[in-house]
């Protein structure tokens, strides 16, 4: 059976940190970041990519449309 | 199969599932940590890419925290006079009928000084589409209390809780234009949740729709939050939205046409 | 529509000449003495005859904003009111100027303040050419005397607005509005296809997006740009200056007044001279841009002017500044929507500048 598996890219510089992605993904691939950008904001990141579905979740709920998904049939 | 090799593999056009609309400008808002703004810009931007009517639709834009919408929508933008915007757009949309028009208002600019403009839009039944942020506050000039602020609720202006007797009652304006015979669709959503967002992007997709076939007023409500303004986190201030606004601001359609 | 005479009302006027003249919209909003104005439009049914969009709003307020929104497009667009609806319309014509969007506006002038009368009078001379709302802004003013200024100033009005990207108004007054005079009215013009630059009208790929705003967050950009507005507004005051001189050749004494009062000095000069006052009038068109330069010459000339206004005394501010000193310079006018009379202007003259 094909397995779906997605990757996110977040632009990271201008992520605000506001950690509704965290919350929206199901299968809790983001977490945000000990480090900060430039503005200062912890930024999210996919501490858990291999769990990600690329189901578009976290980049639906982000107000910044900072993060890219990508989804591919392996 | 490590990490890298499988992200490198996938990163790729042919791949691509999301990414943010070109319609939006590479500003970054001026928004605050999860506000929904920017969340109901992305979406209406994603909306516009997807008709390709980014040539033919003019935006207004309020006096509120979205009064600088016109940085980060890519679109023929005009600015308007606190409350006026469903009058500028009448302008726009009887001078230009075959363009698509649609305002963009916050609570205040909507609901309390420009009552009368959006009231009478919608009883002409302007081929219109208004998009109202509903987040219960003054959020620009620093979180005093609107129209909509529920009962008993904080903000600078009313610090010991909304006192109906003396403050008037939260103002349900999505309820009253419904009422109106110049309105096709009536609609109150939300943006804090995935199936939320998706479902107030197809009202939004309707409603443009619904302007391309010359049906009327379309009014869509975006509860939304205000983090800074409720002084919660942005997780939080979803809750608390969830909790304490849908129950008096319940979600769903007012107005739904029977072509539907 | 060929050029044609007719027997019309001064509002009547306004409204055919804004026809004709190939305006896209009318906004507007009942009030006396201008009604006629929105009435003579919807009982004609320009977008029948050139597809002009007429509507009668909620409010002025509303009215001016459709103004605004429609003037962002690039359209030639106006609406008219009366003195306290003008007051109403004051948030809209600031952010017009401020966003630098050509427009006409017309106010047929009644007396107050307040609710006031409905009779003329000329006190909004300082609404009108101060800029009447908030920030530093100008409005090109222009002061018809008769029902075929009425016509003739529109077209103009909106070529001075188109020309300089700013609102601008016809400052009339409620006897104009309403008397009926003969007026020859111009052939139809078609209405424009074309758009300005700056106009929006949807976003297209081979431009950056228009946008209309009135806002600058920054300091230094706003200095900037009310450096430009008065840039803008010198230009002006140097190319569009129109007056007209009534028996000023051999003047002594010299009266200055515009519209209605100017009609009651015409006749002011005629009853004068027969008693061997050698007077003479100056009547400013435009009273932003203010006739300064002619009236600093004609102090020169004569030994005193007399305003005449239908109001406490407002122009005689700029009349005051374009004489700096030279000669006497007084004010004489009735309030309340009281229209003076021949032989009280005379009387006056005497008394306040050639007996003082």
């Amino acid at each position: 059976m094909a397995k779906v598996k997605g990757s996110i890219v977040v632009d990271i510089e201008k992520c605000k940190g506001c950690e509704l992605c965290v919350y929206a993904c199901p299968t809790q691939v983001i977490a945000m970041s000990p480090d900060v950008n430039v503005k200062g904001y912890h930024y999210a990141e996919d501490v858990n990519p291999d769990a990600c579905t690329g189901c578009t979740n976290c980049a639906v709920v982000c107000p910044d449309g900072v993060i890219t998904v990508y989804r591919m049939k392996v | 199969m490590s990490d890298n090799i499988t992200k490198g593999k996938m990163i790729k056009p042919e791949n691509l599932v999301y990414t943010k609309s070109r319609v939006m400008t590479d500003n970054v808002t001026s928004y605050c940590p999860g506000c929904g703004h920017g969340t109901a810009h992305r979406i209406i931007a994603e909306v516009i890419e997807e008709m390709d009517i980014q040539s033919e639709i003019i935006g207004v834009a309020p006096v509120g925290c979205s009064v600088l919408m016109y940085d980060f929508l890519d679109l023929d933008i005009q600015q308007a006079a606190h409350g006026r915007a469903p009058a500028v757009a009448t302008a726009i949309k009887r001078l230009m009928p075959e363009k698509f028009v649609f305002t963009y208002q916050d609570d205040g600019d909507l609901a309390a000084i420009g009552t009368a403009e959006t009231i009478h839009a919608c009883n002409r039944g302007e081929n219109i589409m208004i998009v109202f942020i509903n987040n219960g506050i003054y959020g620009m000039t620093g979180g005093q209390m609107a129209p909509t602020t529920l009962e008993g609720m904080k903000s600078s202006t009313s610090p010991y809780g909304r006192d109906v007797a003396t403050m008037g009652n939260p103002l349900k304006m999505t309820d009253i234009v419904a009422t109106l015979p110049g309105t096709y669709y009536v609609t109150r959503q939300s943006v804090q949740k995935p199936a939320n967002v998706r479902k107030t992007k197809k009202a939004i997709r309707k409603a443009l729709e619904y302007q391309k076939l010359n049906r009327g007023t379309c009014f869509i409500e975006i509860v939304s939050n205000c983090p800074s303004g409720w002084k919660m986190t942005p997780v939080e201030s979803n809750k608390w939205m969830e909790d304490t606004m849908f129950p008096y601001y319940p979600l769903g359609d007012f107005k739904v046409p029977e072509e539907d | 529509m060929e050029r044609e005479l007719r027997l019309m009302k001064g509002n009547e006027a306004i409204a055919e000449a804004a026809i004709r003249a190939g305006a896209d919209g009318y906004f507007g909003y009942p009030i006396t003495p201008q009604s006629e104005v929105l009435e003579y439009l919807t009982m004609e049914k320009p977008h029948e005859r050139t597809g002009m969009i007429i509507l009668q709003a909620e409010s002025e307020v509303a009215a001016i904003n459709m103004v605004y929104g429609g003037a962002a497009c690039g359209k030639k667009v106006m609406t008219s009111s009366s003195s306290p609806g003008i007051s109403l319309k004051q948030e809209g014509i600031t952010y017009i100027a401020g966003a630098e969007l050509p427009c006409l506006i017309v106010n047929v002038v009644r007396g107050g303040p307040g609710l006031g009368t409905i009779q003329p009078a000329q006190s909004d001379y300082f609404q009108a050419t101060k800029g009447g709302g908030h920030g530093d802004y100008k409005l090109i003013v222009l002061a018809p005397a008769s029902v075929q200024e009425m016509a003739d100033f529109v077209e103009l009005a909106f070529d001075l607005a188109f020309k300089y990207r700013n609102p601008a108004m016809i400052l009339s007054d409620g006897a104009i509005g309403q008397m009926m005079e003969k007026v020859w009215l111009k052939p139809q013009k078609e209405r424009s296809r074309e758009f300005p630059e700056w106009a929006t009208t949807g976003k297209t790929p081979d431009r950056e997006r228009n946008i209309i705003t009135s806002l600058n967050l920054d300091p230094n950009k706003q200095e900037d740009f009310n450096h430009k507005l008065q840039a803008k507004y010198r230009e002006i005051e140097k190319n569009e200056v129109l007056y007209e001189e009534f028996q000023c050749d051999d003047a002594e004494y010299l009266f200055v007044a515009y519209g209605t009062s100017a009609r009651v000095c015409q006749k002011a000069i005629e009853l004068a001279r027969e008693e061997g006052i050698k007077v003479g009038l100056l009547r400013p068109i435009t009273l932003f841009p203010f006739p300064t330069v002619i009236i600093s010459r004609l102090a020169d000339q004569v030994k005193g002017i007399l305003t005449v206004e239908m109001s406490a005394g407002q122009m005689v501010e700029d009349v005051r500044l374009a004489v700096n000193g030279k000669i006497p310079v007084e004010h004489w006018g009735r309030m309340g929507g009281i229209v003076p009379t021949p032989e009280e202007a005379v009387e006056n003259l005497k008394s306040k500048i050639i007996g003082g």
